[in-house]
């Protein structure tokens, strides 16, 4: 399970550099979400890949840790799911701001070779 | 009574988190009850933080015993609760923000809050990222609170619209949305590694960790580190901050000013902390001096290629922040008290600059330098509309060229550091710790710095010198018209600057002895962390 997992987080993270580096703000949002699911399952896996074990103390098991998930990484990634939502829809206002005013989408805020 | 005062370090987060809910309530046609609940919450602010301040020195009776408070979110204990640290530190960064956001949006009610809505609920809340990310003690609470005042800052870099600041906004945002992620990612590690994110048991268990999680946790905090110096506005990731400060409404620039510190406060704080486990590389030693030597070579290099005031302010930035970090990675720790101050005179004075360069270039007509910016986004119609209901309070003030040149005159003392405001105190004292402080083979190193400090003063006489000519002597422009409410601000942040530089001894007694709280870790440790642990069991 850890060879996949390590392996989604590293082509959705790649991914997303690259498209954060091309010069159209559609790539860059998308690479942005991209990079942030990258981000959001790292955090994820810092509690350790477990199967089957839940975060919360059943009292009927005993609250034996070794029986149970992490849930502080389940509670900061909902955190980090939230907030790169935000911003990611912000982002995107912005860049449609910016495609409305300059009449490019250039990050620059205009073509290349205008210059 | 005393009840109540143990609940003062959350009141920093709270007063502008309920003034910014409850403006975004009210109906922005009620212009004068929102002014009144924005003035009256950063005044509370203002005073709980110089209450704060005073608590901290222990010259008044604080709630908490020892020096370092500290205030449980909800009483749960400190390393599974959040908690809320007050050090004399925190408690200058928090007078420090509230004084510059009182100056800043008194200034803005002079017309900028109307240049687009929301203005005074993302103000607001900006102020509340700043407090929170200064009192926080918890790693992912300081990662809420630095989206908190990024979030708003976004909205307030894009206010007033126009090409220019859209185009601006979307660089500041897609940087500071890459450096978030890697926030995550470095907290991520090192919660992976450490098992806590409460930073004082953090520092405990990072001197403890074995070789294996060692790396991991270094990459952790190298990623942090690289976080705290994009906000600060260290080379080689600054070349965002000119053309954002420099596209921003002058209110939000001039609050801008204290951002960059928000980073080298975190890092400082870090530093320290994780001093026992071997301060990874981006917190501090030789590699901080020299990144910060290239941010100030960087930064006088824009000062003098900038050709507008608004874009040599944001490169003064640039160099104030290598400044501050060239003085921490210093060896030795007796920099940090003179920095401390030194940050103090450079946040009021470069807020103050903001703020007045928009006065000082208000009667250029729609100038070549202007074209991208609609006039709108300016504000050149207001000054014709002044039977504006609100504007009655502002009374056109005499001598307004004057004031202008005079107040110029004062920012460019302060921000090159010339006799005899509190800039040259600043550096002086800086300098005099570079030198005296020195162990021998680190001589070469305070000549460095004292070059590069030297040096950027100079450049930075020489761009403002020649800009303030073509500013102030130009014969062919009518004199600004300022209101009281746009001066009194400026001036009030210059006077306070001299006061600094009056009040030198209390000042730098109080900032020598926030330095020395600062680097005794195992106290702030002891004070967060009820019962230490027994060694060896992470």
């Amino acid at each position: 399970m850890e060879i996949v997992f390590a392996l989604a987080v590293g082509i959705l993270a790649g991914s997303g550099i690259y498209l954060l580096l091309r010069p159209r703000t559609f790539q860059v949002i998308m690479g942005l979400s991209l990079l942030a699911y990258a981000v959001n399952l790292f955090i994820f896996a810092m509690g350790r890949l477990r199967m089957g074990a839940a975060p919360i103390i059943d009292p009927a098991r005993g609250s034996d840790p070794a029986m149970y998930a992490d849930p502080v990484p389940q509670a900061l990634v909902l955190t980090a799911i939230v907030i790169s939502f935000a911003t990611t829809a912000l982002f995107l206002v912005v860049l449609l701001a910016s495609r409305g005013l300059n009449g490019t989408d250039h990050v620059d805020g205009r073509e290349p070779d205008q210059e | 009574m005393n009840g109540w005062l143990q609940h003062l370090p959350i009141l920093p987060v709270l007063l502008p988190l309920c003034a910014g809910a409850l403006l975004l309530l009210s109906s922005e046609t009620q212009r004068i009850s929102r002014a009144t609940i924005a003035i009256c919450a950063t005044v509370a602010q203002l005073a709980v933080a110089l209450a704060l301040l005073a608590m901290a020195d222990g010259r008044m009776a604080a709630p908490w015993p020892g020096e370092v408070g500290v205030y449980a979110l909800g009483n749960w204990a400190a390393p599974f609760g959040i908690v809320l640290v007050v050090d004399r530190l925190a408690a200058i960064m928090l007078a420090l923000t509230s004084t510059l956001g009182l100056a800043t949006l008194i200034y803005s009610l002079a017309h900028w809050k109307r240049a687009g809505i929301h203005f005074l609920p993302l103000f607001q809340l900006l102020l509340m990222g700043l407090n929170g990310a200064f009192l926080t003690g918890d790693l992912f609470n300081l990662f809420v609170f630095f989206e908190v005042l990024l979030a708003a800052s976004y909205g307030l870099a894009l206010h007033g619209s126009g090409a220019a600041r859209v185009t601006a906004g979307m660089h500041y945002i897609a940087v500071n949305l890459v450096a978030s992620l890697l926030f995550l990612i470095a907290a991520a590690l090192i919660y992976g590694v450490t098992g806590t994110l409460n930073m004082a048991e953090l520092a405990q268990r990072a001197a403890m960790l074995g070789a294996e999680d060692r790396i991991l946790f270094n990459l952790g905090a190298m990623l942090l580190g690289i976080v705290f110096l994009v906000k600060a506005g260290a080379w080689p990731l600054n070349f965002w901050l000119p053309d954002a400060y420099g596209a921003a409404a002058p209110p939000v620039a001039g609050i801008f000013a204290i951002l960059t510190k928000v980073g080298i406060y975190a890092l400082l704080r870090f530093a320290v902390l994780l001093e026992d486990a071997g301060t990874p590389a981006p917190f501090g030693g030789e590699w901080l001096f020299y990144c910060g030597l290239a941010t100030i070579a960087t930064g006088t290099l824009g000062v003098l290629a900038a050709q507008k005031l608004d874009r040599l302010a944001g490169f003064l930035v640039i160099v104030s922040s290598g400044i501050l970090l060239a003085a921490f990675g210093f060896s030795g720790t007796s920099l940090t008290g003179p920095a401390l101050y030194y940050l103090v005179s450079s946040v009021l004075a470069s807020g103050a600059f903001f703020l007045l360069i928009e006065m000082a270039e208000r009667n250029r007509t729609a100038a070549a330098d202007m074209l991208s910016i609609t006039l709108e986004a300016f504000g050149l119609q207001d000054k014709h509309e002044s039977e504006h209901p609100d504007e009655m309070a502002g009374v056109a003030i005499p001598a307004a060229m004057a004031f202008l040149g005079l107040a110029f005159f004062s920012c460019a003392l302060l921000l090159t550091g010339l006799p005899p405001l509190s800039g040259f105190v600043g550096k002086f004292a800086l300098l005099a710790a570079a030198f005296s402080a020195a162990p021998e083979a680190s001589i070469q190193q305070a000549g460095m710095f004292a070059t590069a400090l030297l040096l950027s003063g100079l450049t930075g006489m020489i761009a403002l010198s020649r800009l303030g000519i073509r500013v102030f002597w130009d014969t062919e422009r009518p004199a600004p018209r300022l209101q009281w409410i746009e001066a009194g601000p400026v001036a009030a942040l210059i006077l306070l600057c001299s006061l600094l530089s009056l009040g030198t001894e209390p000042a730098m007694s109080y900032f020598n002895a926030a330095a020395q709280s600062l680097h005794d870790a195992p106290a702030y440790v002891g004070s967060v962390l009820p019962a230490t642990p027994v060694k060896g069991a992470p």
